[in-house]
């Protein structure tokens, strides 16, 4: 029976795992998945790259001379390099979430769950402040080749780190009603590749776009 | 397993037990139907297809001539080439994946059964979407790669190209999660015994074609969506007008996903072929581990080529001479496969049945086909031949000569197991003689007109310019093509009405599907099959009854007549087709009907894009983008905490 059901592609709970290599079919789909997430933001970050430093009008990212007269950069990079801070600190407590589910910590996960998720969060409040502080300062999709490849790029990653915070609250939850226990494991690990994913590439995007001129 | 007896099995075997009606079949997530609903759905889009192909055949039928406009042309080309590649060749390479892989390796199913329904369901639905394009006289009308910036507003005002930018996102998307699937499945759903290097050579270049898909396709994602994000937010991805943007940055995106493409399209096949060839020559696969190396080889270079596509856009002599050498490259390990598949037939006990035509068909026209391709990977000579008819004689010898063909021979090979009844050999063998007379009239003259200087993509020719004869002849050995088709089509038809009962291994192959009976039952595997060797049927497994010992015929059995000789063995399975999962104690996956509310959400939502466009400002349909992305959202979260999905 047991043997059948894992060829039946849904094996039972994670602590049994009867597959050819041994490992969970989810975390390996998982991984297999991420690595066409890198194609993707690797796409886009070579279309960011491939134009930067080309667009005809400012605003431009960096302090640009521009027929002689200096023109200020428009990226704030104290406050990216907080929100960058605040995004590589959410990985450490996705960390201790897995911990805590893992040692059938209930309320362990649920914060740590939570904290995860807040952090995120402060990092788009930073996000929508720093798109709409660009917005007033005449910086639009429409506007230059740095305004549609910075905006797109980096939407694109606010909008992956906006689908896992949703889906770490909808884990908190479940945690919360006491369905995330040790025997689910597997489900808060994924979401913790998902998470350090999206962190590991914002540290690509964040040199690029920012700190390098 | 069950007795063999001299009466072939009734017809209540070709149906077993499975729930029926339309329901069980929208909500079904078993492999094997999923695998039967993309078969036919991409037969349909073929035959579309075809129509459109056709279509522009009569208007080059003679110079001058006005039975299409420019316009509809363009729509009509640029909409053959999308519907052949992503709604028909690749749907039907995925039919054969999904109903085989999971047979030849011993699995009950693939590792996430509603995510193949997902995918089944989001490729049906885009390929609505993509023709409903038609009804609003709007379809794509810039060939398949659809070059920026030609194709931003600016340059191309109207609805055709949202459809494209749009249309597409979907279709990929949903060859994205079949090839995610596919890939757990093979690497994690093996039978105990089915090493890697024992697996199907099938299913071994269906894992790298996955491979290729989840990855290229990531790319062209990417490509389309920036597209679609210049059209429809103004944004400057491809305007080189005002923006200064490069204009070679879509070829790059486009051909980066492009060029592995046409690797996703035909090393199915090769994949089809190395399983005929050695059932109708009764001798192992030349080469195994050479054939599979060589796949993983053609894969891997198949990314390194992409730019052989724009040697004519001036990218300097370093680029130009990298991307020959590359591309000359990959004529080796597919020169490889060639000799190994004349390696199989040599000294084989050959059977000429169609199946087996169509991939001996298949060397000569692919090899023809792959030879005009390194052709055009010496620059200089690409210069030449570029933007003619030249081009499009290698890319439909390599398609149809290529594609085609094996996925034809796939099909008379497969059809018995898939539905349990042969095809008619005789009309298989008018079929096939016509597709190959047919194909050489109407692609070989090409090569000739390139040459000549006749451009690719223009609606008409003047008559002074000699292309009149080769043309005609083009089109008559269309019109040959579509006659085999109708045959081929009726063939299908009938045979799954009242053709002659296969049995479970009506060739005699050697592979794990055909130790099971045909058509399978829903689980599959009554027992999952303890694995020894690469070819189980063949090498006397004794788990495994129901094989041909290799090289000698066996006197004992009763067998299927094909053609006067006795081929097959014929067992009576009814028994075991009547006996449900249930009574075996074998779990089965329930039905689901979510995937097909998620596939819905998703094309309303892009849809609406479309739509709020054809309304204008007075209605922009807001709700309508609104209803679809909460469907979307719902459907996401009722699919996750389905019950029953893991027990």
């Amino acid at each position: 029976m047991d043997h059948a059901h894992a060829m039946a592609g849904h094996a039972a709970d994670p602590a049994h795992i009867d597959t050819s290599t041994g490992l969970d079919s989810r975390k390996m789909a998982f991984w297999t998945f991420i690595g066409s997430e890198c194609l993707l933001f690797g796409s886009l970050i070579a279309t960011y790259m491939a134009y930067k430093g080309s667009s005809l009008t400012g605003p431009y990212p960096h302090d640009t001379l521009v027929n002689g007269k200096l023109e200020h950069g428009i990226l704030n990079i104290p406050l990216t390099s907080f929100s960058t801070f605040i995004l590589l600190m959410s990985s450490v407590m996705m960390v201790l979430a897995l911990n805590a589910v893992q040692k059938g910590d209930k309320s362990g996960s649920v914060l740590w769950l939570l904290m995860t998720a807040l952090f995120g969060s402060v990092f788009l409040g930073c996000q929508v402040f720093e798109f709409t502080h660009f917005y007033h300062e005449g910086l639009t999709l429409q506007t230059n080749l740095f305004g549609s490849t910075f905006f797109v790029l980096t939407g694109f990653h606010g909008a992956h780190v906006t689908v896992g915070v949703i889906y770490l609250l909808t884990l908190a939850y479940l945690a919360h009603k006491g369905k995330v226990g040790p025997e689910k494991t597997l489900n808060v690990e994924i979401a913790g590749l998902y998470w350090h994913f999206v962190d590991v590439i914002w540290i690509v995007i964040f040199p690029l776009v920012y700190l390098i001129k | 397993m069950a007795s063999t007896a001299t009466v072939a099995a009734p017809r209540a075997a070709a149906a077993p037990h499975a729930e029926t009606g339309l329901w069980s079949w929208i909500t079904t997530v078993d492999h094997k139907r999923i695998g039967v609903m993309y078969g036919v759905t991409a037969f349909l889009y073929f035959l579309v297809g075809g129509i459109e192909a056709g279509l522009v055949r009569v208007q080059l039928f003679v110079p001058n001539n006005d039975f299409l406009s420019a316009e509809s042309y363009n729509q009509l080309f640029s909409m053959h080439a999308l519907t052949m590649i992503f709604l028909a060749l690749m749907p039907l390479t995925a039919a054969f994946f999904n109903f085989l892989v999971p047979l030849q390796i011993g699995a009950r199913d693939v590792a996430f059964p509603r995510l193949n329904a997902l995918s089944f369901w989001v490729y049906f639905f885009g390929g609505l979407f993509l023709n409903v394009s038609w009804f609003l006289k709007a379809a794509p009308n810039s060939g398949w790669f659809a070059y920026a910036p030609l194709t931003i507003k600016t340059f191309s005002p109207g609805l055709n190209m949202d459809f494209y930018v749009l249309g597409l996102q979907v279709v990929g998307f949903s060859s994205i999660i079949a090839s995610l699937n596919f890939i757990i499945t093979i690497i994690n759903m093996r039978a105990p015994g089915m090493r890697l290097m024992r697996m199907p050579i099938f299913t071994w270049l269906t894992l790298i074609t996955s491979v290729l898909m989840v990855t290229a396709l990531a790319v062209f994602t990417i490509a389309v969506t920036e597209l679609m994000f210049d059209r429809l937010f103004g944004t400057n991805f491809f305007n080189t007008v005002s923006a200064g943007a490069d204009p070679l940055l879509w070829q790059h995106l486009f051909w980066m996903f492009g060029h592995p493409e046409v690797y996703i399209l035909i090393l199915p096949i090769m994949g089809m072929v190395s399983e005929v060839l050695p059932t109708f020559s009764r001798k192992p696969l030349f080469g195994y581990n050479v054939m599979v190396f060589s796949g993983i080889l053609i894969g891997w270079l198949g990314w390194g080529v992409w730019s052989h596509h724009m040697f004519a856009t001036g990218m300097g002599p370093i680029a130009d001479s990298f991307f020959a050498l590359s591309t000359m490259l990959i004529a080796i390990p597919t020169g490889i496969k060639i000799f190994n598949w004349l390696g199989t037939m040599w000294g084989g006990n050959l059977r000429f049945t169609t199946a087996m035509l169509f991939s001996i068909a298949f060397i000569a026209m692919f090899t023809v086909g792959g030879i005009s391709g390194v052709m055009h990977s010496a620059a200089p000579a690409d210069l030449q031949q570029t933007d003619t008819y030249f081009v499009v004689a290698h890319i439909h010898y390599v398609f149809f000569g290529g594609t085609v063909l094996g996925l034809w021979s796939g099909l008379y090979y497969w059809y018995p197991k898939v539905f349990g009844r042969m095809l008619d050999e005789k009309m298989g063998k008018v079929h096939f003689w016509l597709t190959l007379i047919g194909m050489n009239m109407t692609f070989f003259p090409m090569h000739f007109l390139g040459m000549y200087g006749m451009p690719r993509r223009t609606f008409t020719y003047a008559d002074n310019l000699g292309f009149t004869a080769l043309n005609q002849l083009e089109t008559v050995g269309m019109v040959v093509i579509v006659l085999a088709t109708l045959i081929f089509a009726i063939n299908l038809f009938t045979a799954w009405k009242r053709g002659e009962v296969a049995g479970n291994n009506p060739w005699g192959a050697a592979t794990l599907e055909w130790s099971i009976p045909s058509p399978p039952p829903v689980y599959n595997f009554r027992e999952i099959p303890v694995v020894h060797s690469r070819m189980p049927l063949w090498e006397g497994d004794p788990a495994l009854s129901g094989g041909i010992p290799h090289g000698k015929v066996d006197e004992t059995t009763e067998r299927i007549t094909l053609g006067g000789t006795k081929v097959g063995e014929v067992r009576d399975v009814t028994d075991e087709n009547k006996m449900s999962a249930h009574d075996l104690g074998i779990h089965l996956p329930p039905p689901s009907y979510w995937p097909i509310v998620l596939a819905a959400g998703i094309s309303v939502f892009f849809g609406s894009m479309i739509f709020r466009q054809v309304t204008g400002p007075a209605h922009n349909l807001w709700y309508l983008s609104f209803a679809g992305l909460v469907t979307i959202v719902f459907a996401v979260y009722a699919f996750a905490f389905e019950p029953g999905h893991s027990h």
